[in-house]
């Protein structure tokens, strides 16, 4: 049953243009864009621009997959009933729920693989075997952390029009103060220290420095899976204390039915 | 067996009683309306029955589970037709009953449920292609998908042009056929009185008036309804009988001994020489008496 939940979800989502393209499009223009203007040189710390962008951009289609499409999707679902048919039918709710994160899964998958297949063939970037088995536990716990968060927003958001906004509002500044998008070299101690706080920068982190070439071992930065572990769970439990299935009233659904009758 | 049984239903909302002390029996097998102006109680009755929600106080009972302890094993039995059509748009008519028709245990083919709402023709297109009579039809294939034994019409034709809301009709009548048990809410009467084989009117989170259509238009005090247009020149007042002219000049009176009354009226006409155009006298219809239970113009 999940995994017929996961296939419509995927359907859904790839018949849905304007999230395939900011999730799998939009990441690899970021890659072409950073390379053309900081050039694809080696840096002081010995690796190219590419091998610094490619994770970093997969990290961030992985968490547009994850966070960004769950929110919006989740809560626009909502706002059309669906959700509300979903509890209506002997569907258990954690299946139609594990239908959608595992569809998020499978879609950042793709995303990653494109984004680190284009750095491969076009910009020269490495994948080291041995970093594969840290990448992959990065993924997962990463796309897993922000999957939560993304139901957390979709539990809280008044309805599905504001859950763009609220989705890219936290997302994209996160990035720049995760050094998602460029580096800087002495940031301001806040700066430093919100990356810190919240989870993207560890998932940048424990997905980048197994893929580097200038580092050796297993590179599993465990700490970092730890914490963002964490978040997970709490966004979890507050996301299912929280969550709502019906719209609430007066969305723009409710207002048109009032209207009618 | 009684298909739903409820009892002392009281359901709160900070200090309204939207739904205060109903009781209802539903036999299985029956078409079964509730009727009520908005706000009177109705959807919150049917989404506590559906499951959707908790009640406050009270018991019930449906097809012999608790909608809310037997949440799965309840809803593989029941079948939900949404007031507003729910449907996941990127879908196609036949991916959309393919996907719901999964979780059932007993589903119904979805090559039938096409043909059975008459989507043949966009039977591989986007729901969101569909106009909002087709996507209606759609909605009441999903809630036929997994072959309830009672179905949840929740002002389920609301939208239907009238061809279609006749062969919805005929679906409904056909179900009932073959022993399901139907709960529906409408505001169309003359629905009501088609389909239902009993009925409760419910006002103000209670109910007011239960029975047979036939037996609820015979208990109205009122026997007859006569209706004229108001003659030229004529007003209200000239009147021999108390009467108030509706703003489009036809007169309505809802009476008990409508013989005395037409005389008394048709004496007045002759003498004056007036001619009592559109006069009509019938049995008074569902709709005057839920009008007079509910109170005219809530609804």
């Amino acid at each position: 049953m999940i995994t017929q939940q996961i296939q419509y979800q995927n359907k859904i989502f790839w018949r849905t243009p304007v999230a395939a393209f900011f999730t799998l499009a939009f990441p690899l223009m970021m890659l072409v864009l950073f390379t053309a203007i900081f050039g694809n040189d080696v840096n002081a710390n010995g690796i190219s621009t590419a091998q610094f962008f490619a994770p970093n951009l997969a990290v961030f289609a992985a968490v547009s997959a994850s966070f960004t499409n769950l929110a919006i999707g989740t809560a626009i679902s909502r706002d059309n009933g669906i959700l509300k048919r979903v509890r209506g039918t002997p569907m258990p709710p954690w299946v139609y729920m594990a239908g959608r994160v595992g569809s998020a899964v499978y879609i950042a998958a793709i995303g990653v693989v494109i984004m680190m297949g284009v750095g491969m063939a076009i910009y020269g970037v490495q994948v080291p075997a041995r970093g594969i088995p840290a990448v992959v536990l990065a993924f997962l716990v990463g796309v897993g952390c922000f999957s939560a968060l993304g139901l957390l927003v979709a539990a809280l958001a008044p309805n599905g029009d504001s859950t763009p906004a609220i989705a890219n509002a936290t997302l994209l500044p996160l990035a720049f103060v995760s050094d998602i998008f460029f580096s800087v070299e002495n940031p301001p101690g806040w700066m430093d220290l919100l990356g810190d706080i919240f989870p993207l920068k560890h998932f940048a982190i424990a997905f980048r420095d197994p893929l580097n070439p200038g580092l050796e071992g297993l590179q599993i930065h465990w700490g970092r899976l730890g914490y963002m572990l964490l978040w997970g769970v709490v966004a979890v439990v507050l996301a299912v204390r929280f969550f709502r299935w019906e719209p609430k009233a007066g969305t723009r659904r409710e207002k048109r039915a009032e209207q009618s009758a | 067996m009684a298909a739903i049984e409820v009892r002392g239903l009281v359901k709160i909302y900070g200090a309204t009683r939207a739904v205060d002390g109903v009781d209802l029996d539903v036999e299985s097998g029956q078409v079964f309306a509730l009727l009520g102006p908005n706000g009177a109680g109705k959807t919150t009755t049917v989404e506590i029955l559906e499951g959707h929600r908790t009640a406050t106080s009270g018991s019930v009972s449906v097809l012999g589970m608790d909608p809310q302890t037997e949440s799965r094993r309840y809803r593989e039995k029941i079948g939900i037709v949404l007031q507003e059509t729910a449907i996941e748009r990127e879908l196609t008519v036949t991916e959309a009953l393919d996907n719901y028709g999964g979780v059932y245990p007993h589903r119904r083919p979805t090559g039938e449920l096409i043909e059975l709402v008459g989507l043949q023709d966009k039977a591989r297109a986007r729901t969101k292609t569909l106009s909002g009579g087709q996507q209606r039809r759609l909605e009441l294939a999903l809630g036929l998908v997994g072959d309830p034994d009672l179905l949840f019409l929740d002002e389920a034709t609301t939208g239907f042009d009238p061809s279609a809301r006749r062969q919805a009709w005929a679906i409904v009548a056909n179900l009932a056929s073959l022993g399901k048990t139907i709960l529906l809410t409408t505001h169309y009467m003359d629905e009501a009185q088609y389909l239902a084989d009993e009925i409760a009117i419910i006002s103000h989170g209670k109910i007011v008036a239960e029975g047979t259509p036939t037996d609820l238009v015979n208990r109205s005090a009122d026997k007859a309804r006569i209706r004229f247009s108001l003659p030229t020149g004529v007003t209200a007042s000239d009147l021999p009988v108390a009467a108030s002219g509706a703003d489009d000049g036809t007169v309505e009176l809802m009476v008990e001994s409508p013989t005395r009354l037409l005389h008394q009226l048709t004496t007045w006409a002759l003498d004056r020489d007036i001619e009592l155009y559109d006069l009509s006298v019938a049995r008074p219809s569902l709709e005057d008496v839920y009008l007079q239970l509910t109170g005219a113009g809530d609804g």
